[in-house]
Protein backbone atom coordinates (compact mmCIF):
# COMPACT_ATOMS: atom_id res chain seq x y z
CA UNK A 1 0.00 0.00 0.00
CA UNK A 2 1.03 3.13 -0.68
CA UNK A 3 1.18 5.20 1.95
CA UNK A 4 -0.30 8.51 0.57
CA UNK A 5 -3.80 8.85 -1.08
CA UNK A 6 -5.68 11.53 -2.83
CA UNK A 7 -7.95 10.35 -0.46
CA UNK A 8 -9.04 8.50 2.79
CA UNK A 9 -12.73 6.91 3.96
CA UNK A 10 -13.63 5.97 6.79
CA UNK A 11 -16.18 3.27 6.71
CA UNK A 12 -17.58 1.53 3.77
CA UNK A 13 -21.31 2.16 4.13
CA UNK A 14 -23.41 3.38 1.11
CA UNK A 15 -21.77 6.99 1.67
CA UNK A 16 -18.31 6.32 1.70
CA UNK A 17 -18.67 3.33 -0.99
CA UNK A 18 -20.79 5.68 -3.15
CA UNK A 19 -17.66 8.60 -2.63
CA UNK A 20 -15.11 5.52 -2.79
CA UNK A 21 -16.51 4.40 -6.23
CA UNK A 22 -16.91 8.25 -7.53
CA UNK A 23 -13.53 9.13 -7.15
CA UNK A 24 -11.74 5.82 -8.21
CA UNK A 25 -13.81 5.96 -11.55
CA UNK A 26 -12.62 9.60 -12.13
CA UNK A 27 -8.80 8.49 -11.66
CA UNK A 28 -7.94 8.92 -7.92
CA UNK A 29 -6.35 7.11 -5.46
CA UNK A 30 -8.55 6.08 -2.58
CA UNK A 31 -8.60 4.00 0.15
CA UNK A 32 -11.55 2.53 2.72
CA UNK A 33 -10.95 1.59 6.28
CA UNK A 34 -13.71 -0.50 7.36
CA UNK A 35 -13.38 -1.94 10.70
CA UNK A 36 -15.68 -4.96 10.21
CA UNK A 37 -14.35 -8.38 9.18
CA UNK A 38 -16.43 -7.29 5.54
CA UNK A 39 -18.08 -4.40 4.08
CA UNK A 40 -21.20 -4.59 5.63
CA UNK A 41 -21.16 -6.76 8.65
CA UNK A 42 -21.33 -3.98 10.90
CA UNK A 43 -24.10 -2.43 8.86
CA UNK A 44 -27.49 -2.80 9.27
CA UNK A 45 -31.04 -1.10 8.14
CA UNK A 46 -34.83 -2.06 8.15
CA UNK A 47 -34.13 -2.85 4.54
CA UNK A 48 -35.77 -0.62 2.22
CA UNK A 49 -33.23 0.93 0.13
CA UNK A 50 -34.10 3.75 -1.96
CA UNK A 51 -32.18 3.73 -5.24
CA UNK A 52 -32.17 6.86 -7.21
CA UNK A 53 -28.87 8.17 -6.66
CA UNK A 54 -27.16 3.78 -6.72
CA UNK A 55 -28.80 3.80 -10.14
CA UNK A 56 -26.98 6.82 -11.75
CA UNK A 57 -23.66 5.61 -10.39
CA UNK A 58 -24.36 2.26 -11.52
CA UNK A 59 -26.89 1.87 -14.49
CA UNK A 60 -29.46 -1.10 -13.94
CA UNK A 61 -27.48 -2.07 -10.87
CA UNK A 62 -30.55 -4.89 -9.87
CA UNK A 63 -29.32 -7.09 -12.38
CA UNK A 64 -26.35 -7.53 -11.16
CA UNK A 65 -26.64 -6.32 -6.89
CA UNK A 66 -27.74 -8.55 -4.59
CA UNK A 67 -31.10 -6.98 -4.19
CA UNK A 68 -34.03 -9.29 -2.20
CA UNK A 69 -37.36 -8.04 -3.37
CA UNK A 70 -38.73 -4.46 -5.54
CA UNK A 71 -41.54 -2.59 -3.21
CA UNK A 72 -44.73 -2.63 -5.00
CA UNK A 73 -47.03 -2.68 -2.27
CA UNK A 74 -47.07 -0.51 0.76
CA UNK A 75 -49.05 -0.72 3.85
CA UNK A 76 -49.52 1.70 6.75
CA UNK A 77 -51.22 0.48 9.83
CA UNK A 78 -52.52 2.69 13.08
CA UNK A 79 -52.57 -0.43 15.47
CA UNK A 80 -54.28 0.01 19.18
CA UNK A 81 -53.70 -2.22 21.65
CA UNK A 82 -55.61 -5.51 19.35
CA UNK A 83 -57.09 -3.69 16.58
CA UNK A 84 -55.39 -2.49 13.28
CA UNK A 85 -56.87 0.31 10.48
CA UNK A 86 -54.67 -0.03 7.23
CA UNK A 87 -54.04 1.94 4.37
CA UNK A 88 -52.96 -0.74 1.53
CA UNK A 89 -51.24 0.45 -1.52
CA UNK A 90 -50.10 -1.50 -4.69
CA UNK A 91 -48.99 -0.11 -7.52
CA UNK A 92 -48.61 -2.45 -10.76
CA UNK A 93 -46.22 0.37 -12.59
CA UNK A 94 -43.43 -0.02 -9.60
CA UNK A 95 -43.23 -3.59 -10.71
CA UNK A 96 -41.07 -2.66 -14.11
CA UNK A 97 -37.71 -0.96 -14.64
CA UNK A 98 -36.54 1.10 -12.53
CA UNK A 99 -38.86 -0.52 -10.28
CA UNK A 100 -39.72 2.86 -8.46
CA UNK A 101 -36.25 2.80 -6.88
CA UNK A 102 -37.20 0.97 -4.11
CA UNK A 103 -35.44 -2.49 -3.09
CA UNK A 104 -35.08 -4.20 0.05
CA UNK A 105 -31.94 -5.88 1.10
CA UNK A 106 -29.97 -7.26 3.55
CA UNK A 107 -27.08 -5.22 4.33
CA UNK A 108 -24.41 -7.46 4.87
CA UNK A 109 -24.52 -8.81 1.53
CA UNK A 110 -25.55 -5.92 -0.34
CA UNK A 111 -22.62 -3.26 1.30
CA UNK A 112 -20.36 -6.05 0.41
CA UNK A 113 -21.48 -6.33 -3.48
CA UNK A 114 -21.24 -2.32 -3.42
CA UNK A 115 -17.42 -2.19 -2.16
CA UNK A 116 -16.64 -4.65 -4.48
CA UNK A 117 -17.80 -2.81 -7.17
CA UNK A 118 -15.77 0.22 -5.44
CA UNK A 119 -12.58 -2.12 -5.53
CA UNK A 120 -13.37 -2.64 -9.31
CA UNK A 121 -13.27 1.00 -10.16
CA UNK A 122 -9.99 1.19 -8.60
CA UNK A 123 -10.63 2.08 -5.02
CA UNK A 124 -8.73 0.13 -2.23
CA UNK A 125 -11.07 -1.34 0.36
CA UNK A 126 -9.09 -2.51 3.44
CA UNK A 127 -11.39 -4.58 5.90
CA UNK A 128 -10.52 -5.00 9.95
CA UNK A 129 -8.79 -2.04 10.01
CA UNK A 130 -9.91 0.38 12.72
CA UNK A 131 -9.63 4.18 12.48
CA UNK A 132 -8.80 5.98 15.85
CA UNK A 133 -8.37 9.40 14.91
CA UNK A 134 -7.57 11.79 12.13
CA UNK A 135 -3.93 13.01 11.73
CA UNK A 136 -3.74 17.14 11.37
CA UNK A 137 -0.84 18.83 9.98
CA UNK A 138 -0.82 22.76 10.91
CA UNK A 139 -4.87 22.07 11.80
CA UNK A 140 -5.98 20.75 8.29
CA UNK A 141 -6.60 17.34 8.64
CA UNK A 142 -4.03 15.48 6.43
CA UNK A 143 -4.77 11.34 6.73
CA UNK A 144 -5.61 9.00 9.11
CA UNK A 145 -4.33 7.21 12.18
CA UNK A 146 -5.20 3.28 11.43
CA UNK A 147 -4.99 0.93 14.29
CA UNK A 148 -2.40 -1.65 12.82
CA UNK A 149 1.48 -1.63 12.39
CA UNK A 150 2.83 1.73 10.89
CA UNK A 151 -0.97 2.97 11.20
CA UNK A 152 -0.45 6.34 9.70
CA UNK A 153 -2.02 6.72 6.61
CA UNK A 154 -1.74 10.31 4.52
CA UNK A 155 -4.30 12.19 2.19
CA UNK A 156 -5.03 15.41 0.49
CA UNK A 157 -8.20 14.85 2.36
CA UNK A 158 -10.54 12.74 4.11
CA UNK A 159 -14.60 11.77 4.30
CA UNK A 160 -15.70 10.64 7.58
CA UNK A 161 -18.38 7.98 6.70
CA UNK A 162 -18.26 6.42 10.21
CA UNK A 163 -22.09 6.00 10.88
CA UNK A 164 -24.52 7.05 12.94
CA UNK A 165 -21.83 5.95 16.25
CA UNK A 166 -19.65 9.10 15.64
CA UNK A 167 -17.18 8.75 17.67
CA UNK A 168 -14.72 10.74 14.74
CA UNK A 169 -16.64 13.26 13.63
CA UNK A 170 -16.88 14.14 17.42
CA UNK A 171 -13.05 13.93 18.25
CA UNK A 172 -12.94 16.27 15.49
CA UNK A 173 -15.22 18.99 16.76
CA UNK A 174 -17.16 19.28 14.28
CA UNK A 175 -19.84 17.93 16.30
CA UNK A 176 -21.39 16.87 19.93
CA UNK A 177 -22.41 14.00 20.87
CA UNK A 178 -26.00 13.38 20.06
CA UNK A 179 -28.82 14.16 22.12
CA UNK A 180 -30.60 11.04 23.32
CA UNK A 181 -33.73 12.89 21.94
CA UNK A 182 -31.97 13.06 18.38
CA UNK A 183 -31.35 9.47 17.52
CA UNK A 184 -33.72 6.33 17.35
CA UNK A 185 -32.24 2.68 18.59
CA UNK A 186 -33.41 0.47 15.47
CA UNK A 187 -33.83 -3.27 16.41
CA UNK A 188 -34.64 -5.88 13.99
CA UNK A 189 -35.17 -9.43 13.83
CA UNK A 190 -34.43 -11.32 10.39
CA UNK A 191 -36.99 -14.43 10.42
CA UNK A 192 -37.06 -16.87 7.38
CA UNK A 193 -39.68 -18.23 5.93
CA UNK A 194 -40.13 -19.81 2.53
CA UNK A 195 -40.39 -18.04 -0.21
CA UNK A 196 -43.75 -19.44 -1.84
CA UNK A 197 -45.55 -19.10 2.07
CA UNK A 198 -44.04 -15.01 1.92
CA UNK A 199 -45.43 -14.65 -1.70
CA UNK A 200 -48.43 -16.57 -0.55
CA UNK A 201 -49.27 -14.90 2.76
CA UNK A 202 -48.38 -11.36 1.52
CA UNK A 203 -50.28 -11.36 -1.79
CA UNK A 204 -47.24 -10.80 -4.04
CA UNK A 205 -45.74 -12.24 -6.99
CA UNK A 206 -42.36 -13.90 -8.54
CA UNK A 207 -39.80 -10.65 -6.80
CA UNK A 208 -42.37 -8.20 -5.36
CA UNK A 209 -42.12 -7.02 -2.04
CA UNK A 210 -44.11 -5.66 0.51
CA UNK A 211 -43.55 -2.84 2.97
CA UNK A 212 -45.71 -2.95 5.77
CA UNK A 213 -45.33 0.01 8.63
CA UNK A 214 -46.84 0.08 11.81
CA UNK A 215 -47.77 2.98 14.18
CA UNK A 216 -49.28 4.14 16.87
CA UNK A 217 -49.08 1.43 19.44
CA UNK A 218 -46.80 -0.92 18.07
CA UNK A 219 -44.21 -0.22 20.88
CA UNK A 220 -47.43 -0.80 23.79
CA UNK A 221 -48.65 2.86 23.83
CA UNK A 222 -44.88 4.72 24.06
CA UNK A 223 -43.32 6.64 21.12
CA UNK A 224 -41.86 4.78 17.86
CA UNK A 225 -42.91 2.27 15.24
CA UNK A 226 -42.90 -1.44 14.04
CA UNK A 227 -42.03 -2.50 10.09
CA UNK A 228 -41.98 -5.77 8.37
CA UNK A 229 -40.41 -6.03 5.29
CA UNK A 230 -40.10 -9.06 2.83
CA UNK A 231 -36.44 -10.62 1.46
CA UNK A 232 -36.44 -13.35 -0.66
CA UNK A 233 -36.86 -16.37 1.74
CA UNK A 234 -36.81 -13.98 5.06
CA UNK A 235 -38.61 -10.97 6.82
CA UNK A 236 -36.71 -8.08 8.40
CA UNK A 237 -38.96 -7.30 11.15
CA UNK A 238 -38.24 -4.09 13.55
CA UNK A 239 -38.95 -1.43 16.13
CA UNK A 240 -37.73 1.84 16.02
CA UNK A 241 -37.73 3.53 19.44
CA UNK A 242 -36.14 7.24 20.34
CA UNK A 243 -33.54 6.95 22.68
CA UNK A 244 -34.71 9.86 25.08
CA UNK A 245 -37.84 7.36 25.17
CA UNK A 246 -35.97 4.22 26.24
CA UNK A 247 -34.05 6.29 28.77
CA UNK A 248 -36.82 8.19 30.51
CA UNK A 249 -39.58 5.38 30.66
CA UNK A 250 -36.75 2.82 31.06
CA UNK A 251 -37.92 0.04 28.94
CA UNK A 252 -36.16 -2.66 27.79
CA UNK A 253 -35.28 -2.42 23.51
CA UNK A 254 -35.59 -6.31 23.62
CA UNK A 255 -38.95 -6.81 25.11
CA UNK A 256 -40.52 -3.84 23.10
CA UNK A 257 -39.42 -6.43 20.25
CA UNK A 258 -40.97 -8.92 21.82
CA UNK A 259 -44.42 -6.93 22.15
CA UNK A 260 -44.58 -6.00 18.89
CA UNK A 261 -44.30 -9.52 17.61
CA UNK A 262 -46.88 -10.41 19.65
CA UNK A 263 -49.75 -7.96 18.38
CA UNK A 264 -52.43 -9.54 16.69
CA UNK A 265 -51.91 -7.84 13.41
CA UNK A 266 -47.95 -8.84 13.56
CA UNK A 267 -48.12 -11.93 14.93
CA UNK A 268 -50.15 -13.45 11.57
CA UNK A 269 -47.87 -12.48 10.07
CA UNK A 270 -44.86 -14.21 11.23
CA UNK A 271 -46.16 -17.98 11.71
CA UNK A 272 -43.93 -20.69 11.47
CA UNK A 273 -41.16 -18.65 10.85
CA UNK A 274 -37.42 -19.46 12.83
CA UNK A 275 -35.42 -16.30 13.98
CA UNK A 276 -31.78 -15.99 12.08
CA UNK A 277 -30.47 -13.18 13.45
CA UNK A 278 -31.00 -10.14 16.19
CA UNK A 279 -29.25 -6.78 15.29
CA UNK A 280 -29.48 -3.43 16.41
CA UNK A 281 -28.37 -0.16 15.14
CA UNK A 282 -29.11 3.13 15.86
CA UNK A 283 -30.43 6.11 13.43
CA UNK A 284 -29.97 9.76 13.52
CA UNK A 285 -33.35 11.16 13.18
CA UNK A 286 -32.86 14.73 14.97
CA UNK A 287 -33.04 16.05 11.07
CA UNK A 288 -32.14 19.62 9.55
CA UNK A 289 -31.76 21.32 13.26
CA UNK A 290 -29.23 19.07 14.25
CA UNK A 291 -27.09 18.61 11.57
CA UNK A 292 -23.53 19.47 12.42
CA UNK A 293 -20.93 21.71 10.54
CA UNK A 294 -19.76 19.86 7.32
CA UNK A 295 -16.51 20.48 6.84
CA UNK A 296 -13.44 21.76 7.96
CA UNK A 297 -10.24 21.92 6.55
CA UNK A 298 -8.82 18.09 5.22
CA UNK A 299 -12.28 16.90 6.30
CA UNK A 300 -16.17 15.88 5.10
CA UNK A 301 -18.74 14.39 7.10
CA UNK A 302 -20.97 11.97 5.02
CA UNK A 303 -24.35 9.88 5.67
CA UNK A 304 -24.94 8.73 9.03
CA UNK A 305 -21.93 10.57 10.74
CA UNK A 306 -23.78 13.98 9.58
CA UNK A 307 -27.09 12.68 10.17
CA UNK A 308 -28.84 13.12 6.87
CA UNK A 309 -31.74 10.63 7.36
CA UNK A 310 -35.40 12.20 6.09
CA UNK A 311 -37.95 11.28 9.29
CA UNK A 312 -40.59 11.91 7.67
CA UNK A 313 -43.03 9.00 6.70
CA UNK A 314 -40.37 8.18 3.77
CA UNK A 315 -37.38 7.39 6.33
CA UNK A 316 -34.94 7.78 3.29
CA UNK A 317 -31.23 7.19 4.80
CA UNK A 318 -29.37 5.48 2.14
CA UNK A 319 -30.20 7.35 -0.55
CA UNK A 320 -29.52 10.13 1.09
CA UNK A 321 -25.96 8.76 2.13
CA UNK A 322 -25.26 7.76 -1.12
CA UNK A 323 -26.16 11.53 -2.87
CA UNK A 324 -23.75 12.47 0.07
CA UNK A 325 -20.99 10.31 -0.84
CA UNK A 326 -21.19 11.55 -4.56
CA UNK A 327 -21.41 15.27 -3.64
CA UNK A 328 -18.18 14.93 -1.37
CA UNK A 329 -16.52 12.75 -4.42
CA UNK A 330 -17.30 15.97 -6.92
CA UNK A 331 -15.88 18.60 -4.20
CA UNK A 332 -12.96 17.03 -3.64
CA UNK A 333 -12.07 16.25 -7.56
CA UNK A 334 -12.65 19.70 -7.73
CA UNK A 335 -10.45 20.40 -4.64
CA UNK A 336 -8.10 18.46 -5.94
CA UNK A 337 -7.97 20.51 -9.01
CA UNK A 338 -7.65 23.76 -7.39
CA UNK A 339 -5.15 21.90 -5.35
CA UNK A 340 -6.65 23.15 -2.25
CA UNK A 341 -8.54 21.70 0.03
CA UNK A 342 -9.26 24.36 2.94
CA UNK A 343 -12.65 24.11 4.44
CA UNK A 344 -13.31 27.15 2.12
CA UNK A 345 -13.45 24.77 -1.19
CA UNK A 346 -14.62 21.88 0.58
CA UNK A 347 -17.77 24.00 1.28
CA UNK A 348 -18.70 23.50 -2.21
CA UNK A 349 -19.90 20.05 -0.69
CA UNK A 350 -22.49 22.22 2.29
CA UNK A 351 -23.44 24.27 -1.58
CA UNK A 352 -24.13 21.19 -3.88
CA UNK A 353 -26.46 19.48 -0.78
CA UNK A 354 -28.49 22.58 -0.55
CA UNK A 355 -29.16 22.40 -4.00
CA UNK A 356 -30.33 18.93 -4.20
CA UNK A 357 -32.94 16.89 -2.31
CA UNK A 358 -30.82 15.96 0.51
CA UNK A 359 -30.90 19.30 2.38
CA UNK A 360 -33.38 20.68 0.45
CA UNK A 361 -36.05 17.35 1.94
CA UNK A 362 -34.17 17.83 5.53
CA UNK A 363 -35.28 21.21 5.41
CA UNK A 364 -38.45 20.67 4.79
CA UNK A 365 -39.36 18.30 7.31
CA UNK A 366 -36.87 19.92 9.74
CA UNK A 367 -40.16 20.23 12.17
CA UNK A 368 -40.97 16.80 11.72
CA UNK A 369 -38.62 14.89 14.91
CA UNK A 370 -40.65 18.08 17.50
CA UNK A 371 -43.69 17.53 16.30
CA UNK A 372 -43.45 13.80 16.97
CA UNK A 373 -42.62 14.62 20.54
CA UNK A 374 -44.87 16.94 20.64
CA UNK A 375 -48.02 15.14 20.48
CA UNK A 376 -47.75 11.83 22.37
CA UNK A 377 -51.50 11.36 21.74
CA UNK A 378 -50.56 9.52 18.43
CA UNK A 379 -49.13 6.99 20.14
CA UNK A 380 -52.32 5.75 22.23
CA UNK A 381 -54.72 7.86 22.91
CA UNK A 382 -55.59 8.56 19.69
CA UNK A 383 -55.20 4.95 18.13
CA UNK A 384 -56.78 3.79 20.83
CA UNK A 385 -60.13 6.55 20.47
CA UNK A 386 -60.23 5.87 16.17
CA UNK A 387 -60.19 2.38 16.49
CA UNK A 388 -62.47 2.02 19.42
CA UNK A 389 -64.39 4.19 17.17
CA UNK A 390 -64.48 2.12 13.90
CA UNK A 391 -64.75 -1.49 16.18
CA UNK A 392 -68.11 0.79 17.11
CA UNK A 393 -69.31 1.68 13.86
CA UNK A 394 -68.58 -1.76 11.98
CA UNK A 395 -70.52 -3.86 15.30
CA UNK A 396 -73.25 -5.79 14.06
CA UNK A 397 -76.31 -5.15 16.87
CA UNK A 398 -79.94 -4.52 16.93
CA UNK A 399 -79.27 -1.14 18.13
CA UNK A 400 -80.50 1.07 15.69
CA UNK A 401 -77.69 2.33 13.56
CA UNK A 402 -78.77 6.27 14.49
CA UNK A 403 -78.63 5.61 17.97
CA UNK A 404 -75.53 2.95 17.77
CA UNK A 405 -73.75 5.76 15.94
CA UNK A 406 -74.12 8.79 18.36
CA UNK A 407 -72.77 6.82 21.12
CA UNK A 408 -69.60 6.01 19.86
CA UNK A 409 -69.89 9.60 18.60
CA UNK A 410 -70.13 10.58 21.99
CA UNK A 411 -67.78 8.41 22.94
CA UNK A 412 -65.22 8.88 20.98
CA UNK A 413 -65.49 13.29 21.75
CA UNK A 414 -65.27 11.94 25.53
CA UNK A 415 -62.13 10.33 24.79
CA UNK A 416 -60.06 12.80 22.56
CA UNK A 417 -61.45 16.85 22.67
CA UNK A 418 -61.61 17.65 18.81
CA UNK A 419 -60.11 21.16 19.23
CA UNK A 420 -56.95 19.05 20.77
CA UNK A 421 -57.38 16.47 17.84
CA UNK A 422 -57.35 19.21 15.11
CA UNK A 423 -54.77 20.95 16.54
CA UNK A 424 -52.47 17.87 16.16
CA UNK A 425 -53.79 16.72 12.82
CA UNK A 426 -52.54 19.92 11.76
CA UNK A 427 -48.93 19.47 13.19
CA UNK A 428 -49.22 16.18 11.84
CA UNK A 429 -49.57 17.17 8.24
CA UNK A 430 -45.90 18.42 7.97
CA UNK A 431 -44.99 14.32 8.64
CA UNK A 432 -47.02 12.85 5.04
CA UNK A 433 -46.90 16.23 3.15
CA UNK B 1 -45.78 -28.79 5.11
CA UNK B 2 -48.81 -25.94 5.24
CA UNK B 3 -49.48 -26.48 8.82
CA UNK B 4 -45.92 -25.91 10.02
CA UNK B 5 -46.61 -22.58 8.81
CA UNK B 6 -49.59 -22.40 10.87
CA UNK B 7 -47.77 -22.30 14.43
CA UNK B 8 -46.98 -19.72 16.46
CA UNK B 9 -43.76 -17.89 15.40
CA UNK B 10 -41.16 -19.85 17.83
CA UNK B 11 -40.45 -17.52 21.11
CA UNK B 12 -36.58 -17.08 21.98
CA UNK B 13 -35.00 -15.49 25.35
CA UNK B 14 -32.69 -12.71 25.18
CA UNK B 15 -29.70 -15.28 25.15
CA UNK B 16 -30.69 -17.60 22.65
CA UNK B 17 -31.25 -14.69 20.31
CA UNK B 18 -27.64 -13.83 20.97
CA UNK B 19 -26.62 -17.27 20.26
CA UNK B 20 -27.60 -16.76 16.86
CA UNK B 21 -25.62 -13.68 16.58
CA UNK B 22 -21.95 -13.87 14.82
CA UNK B 23 -19.36 -12.71 17.25
CA UNK B 24 -15.96 -12.67 16.97
CA UNK B 25 -14.89 -11.90 20.46
CA UNK B 26 -11.72 -10.14 21.71
CA UNK B 27 -10.29 -10.79 25.29
CA UNK B 28 -10.43 -7.14 25.86
CA UNK B 29 -14.01 -4.90 26.25
CA UNK B 30 -14.35 -1.67 24.07
CA UNK B 31 -16.35 -0.76 26.65
CA UNK B 32 -14.75 1.34 29.81
CA UNK B 33 -16.70 2.77 32.42
CA UNK B 34 -15.85 5.35 34.61
CA UNK B 35 -16.49 3.42 38.14
CA UNK B 36 -16.58 5.89 40.35
CA UNK B 37 -19.44 7.76 37.88
CA UNK B 38 -21.43 5.11 37.80
CA UNK B 39 -21.51 4.04 41.14
CA UNK B 40 -22.93 8.06 42.27
CA UNK B 41 -25.54 7.47 39.49
CA UNK B 42 -28.51 8.04 40.30
CA UNK B 43 -29.93 7.07 36.67
CA UNK B 44 -28.13 4.36 35.11
CA UNK B 45 -29.95 4.13 31.67
CA UNK B 46 -27.45 1.92 30.89
CA UNK B 47 -28.78 -0.86 32.67
CA UNK B 48 -32.34 -0.94 30.58
CA UNK B 49 -31.44 1.08 26.96
CA UNK B 50 -29.43 -2.03 25.50
CA UNK B 51 -30.77 -4.55 23.72
CA UNK B 52 -28.83 -6.74 24.60
CA UNK B 53 -28.46 -6.22 28.06
CA UNK B 54 -24.86 -5.64 28.53
CA UNK B 55 -25.10 -3.95 31.67
CA UNK B 56 -25.79 -5.09 34.98
CA UNK B 57 -25.72 -3.53 38.44
CA UNK B 58 -23.89 -6.89 41.09
CA UNK B 59 -25.22 -5.33 43.95
CA UNK B 60 -22.57 -7.80 45.83
CA UNK B 61 -19.79 -5.63 44.18
CA UNK B 62 -21.72 -2.53 43.76
CA UNK B 63 -20.70 -1.81 40.52
CA UNK B 64 -21.96 -2.54 36.63
CA UNK B 65 -20.47 -5.64 35.23
CA UNK B 66 -19.92 -4.90 31.26
CA UNK B 67 -20.97 -8.67 29.40
CA UNK B 68 -19.12 -6.64 26.11
CA UNK B 69 -19.20 -10.18 24.21
CA UNK B 70 -23.21 -10.03 23.38
CA UNK B 71 -22.77 -6.27 22.23
CA UNK B 72 -24.07 -5.25 19.23
CA UNK B 73 -22.44 -1.85 18.87
CA UNK B 74 -25.13 0.11 18.51
CA UNK B 75 -23.42 2.86 20.79
CA UNK B 76 -26.99 3.67 22.08
CA UNK B 77 -25.54 3.38 25.85
CA UNK B 78 -22.87 6.08 25.20
CA UNK B 79 -25.47 8.35 23.70
CA UNK B 80 -28.24 7.71 27.02
CA UNK B 81 -25.67 7.66 29.40
CA UNK B 82 -25.99 11.80 31.27
CA UNK B 83 -23.18 11.49 32.59
CA UNK B 84 -20.37 10.58 29.71
CA UNK B 85 -19.41 8.00 31.75
CA UNK B 86 -18.81 5.04 29.04
CA UNK B 87 -15.73 5.15 27.01
CA UNK B 88 -16.92 3.44 24.10
CA UNK B 89 -14.05 2.30 21.85
CA UNK B 90 -14.53 0.53 18.39
CA UNK B 91 -13.43 -3.32 18.80
CA UNK B 92 -10.10 -4.22 17.10
CA UNK B 93 -10.32 -4.22 13.40
CA UNK B 94 -12.57 -7.60 12.49
CA UNK B 95 -13.47 -8.20 15.58
CA UNK B 96 -17.33 -7.66 17.49
CA UNK B 97 -20.16 -8.39 15.92
CA UNK B 98 -20.23 -9.53 12.53
CA UNK B 99 -23.68 -10.00 10.92
CA UNK B 100 -24.74 -12.57 8.29
CA UNK B 101 -27.89 -10.47 7.29
CA UNK B 102 -27.80 -7.20 8.59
Amino acid sequence: MSERFDCVIVGAGPSGIAAAYKLASSGLSVAVFERGETPGSKNMSGGVLYSTVLNKLIPEFWKEAPVERHVTRRRYSLLSKDSAASFDLEFEPFNTPPYNNSFTVLRARFDRWFAKKAEEAGAVVVTEAVVDDFIYEDGKVNGVSVRMEGGAVYSDVVICAEGANSLLAEKSGLKKRPDPGSMVLGVKEIISLPKEVIEGRFSLEDGQGAALEFFGEALGGVAGSGFIYTNKDTLSVGIGCPVSVLKEKGLKPNELMDGFKKHPSVRRLLRGGNIEEYSAHMIPEGGYNTLPELTKDGLILVGDSAGFVNPSICKEGSNLAMASGVYAAETVIEAKNRGDFSKSVLDGYTERLKESFVLKDLKKYRDVPGILHSAPGIFKEYPDAILEFLQGYFKISEESKDSARREIKKLFRSKVPVWRLMVDLLRLRRFFT
Amino acid sequence: MTEEFLKPLEEKTLAEKLFLVRFKVDSASHLILDKEVCWECGERACLSVCPTEVYKWEEGKKEITVSYEGCLECGTCRIACSEGAIDWRNPRGGFGVSLRFG
